[in-house]
């Protein structure tokens, strides 16, 4: 049986990705980011999950406004890295998994989760940020990933609570999938973080520290905060929060929080990062 | 939802202060300028739009607003009139610039202040959670 041993929550700021690209990762502003990821690193290799889900949002670059799918998973057996604008990071492709993702979609849908299916799509920072901050910047990706983008950026985002049920459902998914695999589902983006407006660069460091509180707390007062408390507390792009919802809710009842790291600041954003076990 | 709260919930996201939320009506208006903005995605494109940056908006049937407010690369009349934060980085990509540069020419900061700001643990979100606390600012 595949299992969802434990969850990740990063952020997935685009600078921390552009700062290893270009070699400034050792610089004094990124190194204690990549010094506070060390141990995260660590668990990840030591983890080996045989599949990564991606809980992330995609940012104007494999859809644009023609069509905005909520809740879109990426079914193709490799992903490409997108050009956000100043070329593709320089990263390996991101290998799917074509047949669990297959599966999932079928039990999403069944479950009351309308997922779009998405058989191809290029991915940005908001997928390859993360992979570098746990993987580092290995020849190829030492897992197989299934990307489920979100859509955080047009109002409304799903709500919290939406989150947290589909993360439950993944759960499920994942549990009737008959094949011995280690599963870890990311939740990305935030904290605290507002890049627009003469509001930029708000940060709110309580309520960070109270969201990454209750995740093993009291999961289910974060699944109850609504969209406004986010734009007024933590700024208007801390709703990709809700993302971390669907990782938490994918990890069962009882969980061990055994990392967590908070920073101040990647370029406008409250950086944190928390890993969950499931017990 | 009754008509009277969508009011309400509409009116809520306008209480914030220096802020343009990015909601449905909003993005409607702003899908031709948006759909300029992703076409910068292709280095084709952006080499053509910086050849001849009137020419090239013309190709899009956004407003003249828009258009003149992407020549004048103000940023925040672009949040206003309906561009989105992602999307407009692209055209500070094109530029040369950064999230950062984007951010803290929306705020009316000099680059190096914001940056400073963010090295100090970011703007506090006491007196700008509403409108009410902010009489008379932005």
């Amino acid at each position: 049986m595949a299992r969802i041993i434990a969850g990740v929550g990063t952020s997935h700021t685009p600078a921390i990705g552009a700062s290893v690209d270009n070699g400034k990762s050792g610089e004094p502003y990124w190194a204690p980011l990549f010094q506070g990821y060390e141990p995260a690193k660590a668990w990840m290799a030591r983890t080996r999950p045989d599949v990564v889900i991606m809980v992330y949002n995609d940012h104007v670059n494999a859809f644009d406004f023609k069509i905005i799918p909520t809740f879109a998973l990426g079914c193709a057996d490799e992903f490409p890295i997108a050009d956000e604008g100043w070329g593709p990071r320089p990263v390996p492709p991101v290998k799917g998994y074509p047949e669990l993702a297959a599966h999932l979609v079928q039990s999403l849908v069944l479950d009351e989760f309308d997922m779009t299916i998405v058989n191809e799509m290029q991915v940005d920072h908001g997928l390859t940020v993360p992979l570098t901050l746990l993987c580092g910047t290995p020849a190829a990706w030492p897992c197989r990933v299934i990307p489920l983008a979100v859509n955080v950026i047009q109002y409304p985002a799903p709500t919290g609570h939406r989150c947290y049920m589909l993360g439950k459902a993944i759960r499920k998914a994942i549990e009737s999938w008959d094949e011995d695999l280690k599963v870890v589902i990311f939740g990305t983006g935030g904290m605290s973080h507002q890049i627009q407006g003469p509001r930029a660069g708000l940060v709110n460091t309580p309520f960070d520290i109270a969201f990454l509180d209750g995740l093993s707390r009291d999961p289910q007062r974060l699944a109850g905060i609504p969209p406004l408390e986010y734009l007024r507390e933590a700024g208007a792009e801390a709703i990709e929060l809700v993302m971390w919802l669907i990782m938490r809710g994918a990890l069962g009842e009882r969980v061990e929080e055994v990392h967590r790291f908070y920073h101040v600041p990647a370029s406008s954003t409250a950086v944190g990062n928390i890993i969950l076990e499931s017990r | 939802m009754t008509d009277g709260k969508r009011k309400e919930k509409e009116e809520a996201y306008e209480d914030i202060p220096g802020t343009w939320v990015f909601d449905a009506q909003r993005a409607r208006a702003g899908y031709h300028l948006n759909e300029f903005l992703y076409s910068l995605m292709k280095a084709e494109n952006r080499k053509a739009f910086l050849g001849d940056e009137a020419e090239y908006t013309s190709r899009f049937r956004m407003t003249e607003d828009q258009r003149q407010a992407v020549l004048r690369r103000d940023w925040n009349r672009l949040l206003e009139l309906g561009g989105v934060s992602y999307a407009l980085a692209k055209l500070a990509f094109t530029d040369g610039k950064s999230y950062q540069f984007m951010a803290s020419r929306m705020t009316g900061m000099t680059e190096k202040e914001y940056v400073e700001m963010m090295l100090k643990g970011g703007r506090s979100p006491d007196g700008w959670r509403s409108k009410s606390e902010r009489p008379g600012k932005a």
